[in-house]
C-alpha cells in the first residue's frame, strides 16, 4: 500500500455485523412506513373489518359475542396480510428492480439480507396486533390472558408460513402477477377464513385447507374463550410452515 | 507479490444450449484498469457476473482477490465494489439514505457528502431513486461501489446513459481510483472510453477474446493508415497507387489520399513520387489507425 493515502485508498472491511443487520432493518421499516399502499393494506381493512363486523350486525356470525369472534380474527388477518400479501407485493417489485440481487452482493451478505427482512416482518406483525387489539379493547373486547403463549405460538408458526409463501410465489411469478395472486389470496381468505363470516364447516379438514381460518380459531379459542389450542390447528400450522419455508428455501431466486 | 485482482481462466457461461463465454481467460493486475469492450451480446457482462459471485462458470475457473466468489462469497463481498448496469435500488429511497446505507455496512466508509459533491449528486441526497434520471441513477450506483473503499471495483457500463459532462466526471473519478491504487475491471461498449482510461483492453466477440493488449498496442501494430496530400490538381495518382501496396485517390482536386499500411519506405516513395511530378506540395497530414479501426476489423462491423 503506498504511503501517500489518497481519497479512494483501500481500507475495505465489514462494519460490525449487529450494525449492519440495525441498519437495514430500520431501512426496510422506513421504507414500509413510506409505502401508503402497504399501511393501508396491513391497517386500515384489518381495522375496518373489526369495527364494521364486531360493532354492527353487517354480517351473520354463528355467535352473539360479535367483538369476541371478530377481534381475534381481524389479528390473524393482519398477520396474513402483513406476513403473506404485503410481503410477497415487496420481494417481487425487489426482485424485478435488482435490489435483492445488489443487496445480496453488498457487505450485508445474503443470510444477512433475509434475516434482516424476517425481523422486520415480525416487528411489523408484533406492532400490528398490539395496535388492533387495543383497539379491540378501546371497543369492549375483554380478552383472556391465560393461554397467551399458546396465541403467541400459533401466530409465530402462521407467521413463518406465509412468509415463506410470500418468498415463494414471489420468486415464482413476474412482480406484477405477484401482486395480482396475493391480493387475490387475501381477499378470498378474507371472505371465507372465518373472520367477519363463519368460515365453512369443514371440520378438521378446513383446519389443514385454510390457514387463516385455523389461525383465528385458534386465536379465539385462547384469547376469547381461554382454552387451549385444538391439536389440529397446531398440526395444520407446523405442516403449512415447514413445506412453505421447505419450498421457498428451494425456488427462492435473488434476481 | 500479491495474487492478481481477478484472474480468470477459460470460463465457459452457458445460459440452456446458448454458449454465452466460450472459454475466455484474462487477467487484471492490482491497481490497474482493464477495460472489457465488446458490443451487446458479446458476453462481457455474463463474464462479470461470474466475477461478481452471481453465478458459477459452467467450465473454468475465477479467482477474484486469491478467494472464489461463490464459495468465498460473504467473505469477498466487503473487499469489491459492485455497480451493476441497472437498478439495485429501492424505488423509493432517497439517494442519501441509500447511500449512508451502503456506508454503513462498510468498517470504514468514505464521507457519503464528499462523495455525493465528487458525483454532482449533493442536491439530489432527499430525491427519490425513482425520480433520478438515468444518468444520476449510474453516478449514485457508482457511489454504493465505491462507498466501502474497496480494493476491486467491477463497473458495468459505467457511464451508459450519462451525459457528457457527467461522462467526464466519472472517468476522472476512475482516474483517481486507479491513482489511489484500487484495481478497476469495467465493461464498454464505447471505444473512446477504453482508450481513455484502460490500461490493458480486451476485445472480446461472441463470448470470446478477439483481442487484447494495451491501447497503444492494439493500434500501433498498424501505423499510419492513411496520408492526405495536398498539391497540383489533376495528377495521376493511379500511377501512384500501382507501385504501392495501398490505394491512391484525388478526393476533390489536389486533395489526394493514400490509403493502406503505410510504413516510412511507402511514406518516401509517396512524397517521392510527388516530386518527380514536380508538384508543388502544400500540406501533409497523417492519420493513425484508432482503436474504433482495429474494432470494427474485428468485430464483423456491427458496432454503433
Amino acid at each position: 500500500m503506498s504511503a501517500n493515502a489518497g481519497t479512494f485508498t483501500p481500507a475495505p472491511g465489514r462494519a460490525p455485523m449487529r450494525v449492519v443487520l440495525r441498519r437495514q432493518i430500520r431501512m426496510e421499516l422506513v421504507l414500509t412506513a413510506r409505502r401508503g399502499e402497504a399501511v393501508v393494506l396491513a391497517m386500515g381493512v384489518p381495522l375496518l373489518v373489526l369495527l364494521g363486523a364486531g360493532l354492527t350486525r353487517a354480517t351473520n356470525l354463528p355467535t352473539d359475542d360479535r367483538l369476541g369472534y371478530v377481534v381475534p380474527g381481524v389479528l390473524a388477518l393482519t398477520v396474513m396480510s402483513t406476513a403473506f400479501t404485503g410481503q410477497a407485493i415487496t420481494t417481487g417489485y425487489e426482485r424485478g428492480y435488482g435490489v435483492l440481487k445488489r443487496l445480496g452482493a453488498s457487505p450485508l451478505t445474503r443470510p444477512g439480507l433475509l434475516f434482516a427482512k424476517t425481523v422486520a416482518i415480525g416487528c411489523l406483525v408484533g406492532l400490528q396486533m398490539i395496535a388492533l387489539a387495543a383497539v379491540g379493547v378501546i371497543a369492549g373486547w375483554r380478552p383472556e390472558l391465560s393461554q397467551l403463549p399458546s396465541a403467541l405460538g400459533v401466530t409465530v408458526l402462521a407467521t413463518a408460513a406465509y412468509s415463506g409463501l410470500a418468498l415463494l410465489i414471489a420468486s415464482v411469478l413476474r412482480p406484477e402477477t405477484t401482486t395480482a395472486a396475493a391480493t387475490l389470496i387475501y381477499v378470498l381468505m378474507l371472505a371465507a377464513g372465518g373472520i367477519m363470516f363463519a368460515a365453512p364447516d369443514l371440520g378438521v379438514a378446513g383446519h389443514f385447507l385454510l390457514p387463516l381460518a385455523a389461525h383465528a380459531e385458534a386465536l379465539r379459542a385462547t384469547l376469547t374463550d381461554g382454552a387451549s389450542v385444538p391439536g389440529s390447528i397446531w398440526l395444520s400450522l407446523t405442516c403449512w410452515a415447514a413445506v412453505a419455508l421447505t419450498a421457498a428455501a428451494r425456488r427462492f431466486r435473488w434476481e | 507479490m500479491r495474487e492478481a485482482a481477478v484472474e480468470v481462466q477459460d470460463v465457459v457461461v452457458r445460459y440452456g444450449g446458448v454458449v454465452a463465454v466460450g472459454g475466455v481467460s484474462l487477467t487484471v493486475d492490482r491497481g490497474s484498469i482493464l477495460a472489457l469492450l465488446g458490443n451487446n451480446g458479446a458476453g462481457k457482462t455474463s463474464l462479470l457476473q461470474v466475477c461478481e459471485g452471481f453465478r458459477a462458470p459452467d467450465a473454468g475457473s475465477a479467482r477474484v482477490l486469491g478467494l472464489d466468489p461463490v464459495a468465498d462469497h460473504d467473505e469477498l463481498m466487503p473487499r469489491l465494489g459492485i455497480m451493476l448496469q441497472s437498478g439495485g435500488v429501492y424505488p423509493w429511497a432517497t439517494a442519501g439514505e441509500i447511500l449512508r446505507l451502503f456506508a454503513s455496512f462498510a468498517a470504514n466508509p468514505l464521507d457519503a457528502d464528499m462523495l455525493l459533491d465528487r458525483l454532482g449528486l449533493r442536491k439530489f441526497a432527499k430525491t427519490t431513486f425513482r425520480r433520478l434520471s438515468g444518468g444520476e441513477q449510474q453516478r449514485l450506483s457508482l457511489a454504493l461501489a465505491l462507498v466501502g473503499r474497496p480494493e476491486l471495483v467491477f463497473l458495468d457500463e459505467p457511464t451508459a446513459g450519462m451525459d457528457v459532462g457527467a461522462r467526464q466526471t466519472t472517468w476522472e473519478l476512475v482516474e483517481s481510483l486507479r491513482a489511489d491504487g484500487v484495481s478497476v475491471l469495467l465493461t464498454t461498449h464505447l471505444l473512446d472510453e477504453a482508450e481513455r482510461l484502460a490500461d490493458h483492453v480486451v476485445i472480446m466477440d461472441g463470448g470470446a477474446v478477439a483481442a487484447t493488449g494495451t491501447p497503444a498496442e492494439l493500434t500501433a501494430a498498424a501505423g499510419i493508415d492513411l496520408l492526405r496530400v495536398r498539391a497540383d490538381a489533376g495528377l495521376a495518382v493511379g500511377e501512384l497507387a500501382a507501385r504501392l501496396p495501398a490505394k491512391a485517390i484525388e478526393r476533390s482536386p489536389g486533395e489526394y489520399e493514400i490509403a493502406g499500411a503505410l510504413d516510412t519506405h511507402a511514406i518516401a516513395a509517396v512524397l517521392g513520387w510527388f516530386a518527380a511530378e514536380g508538384a508543388q506540395v502544400t500540406a501533409v497530414d497523417t492519420r493513425r489507425r484508432t482503436l474504433e479501426d482495429v474494432y470494427l476489423a474485428l468485430t464483423a462491423g456491427a458496432a454503433r
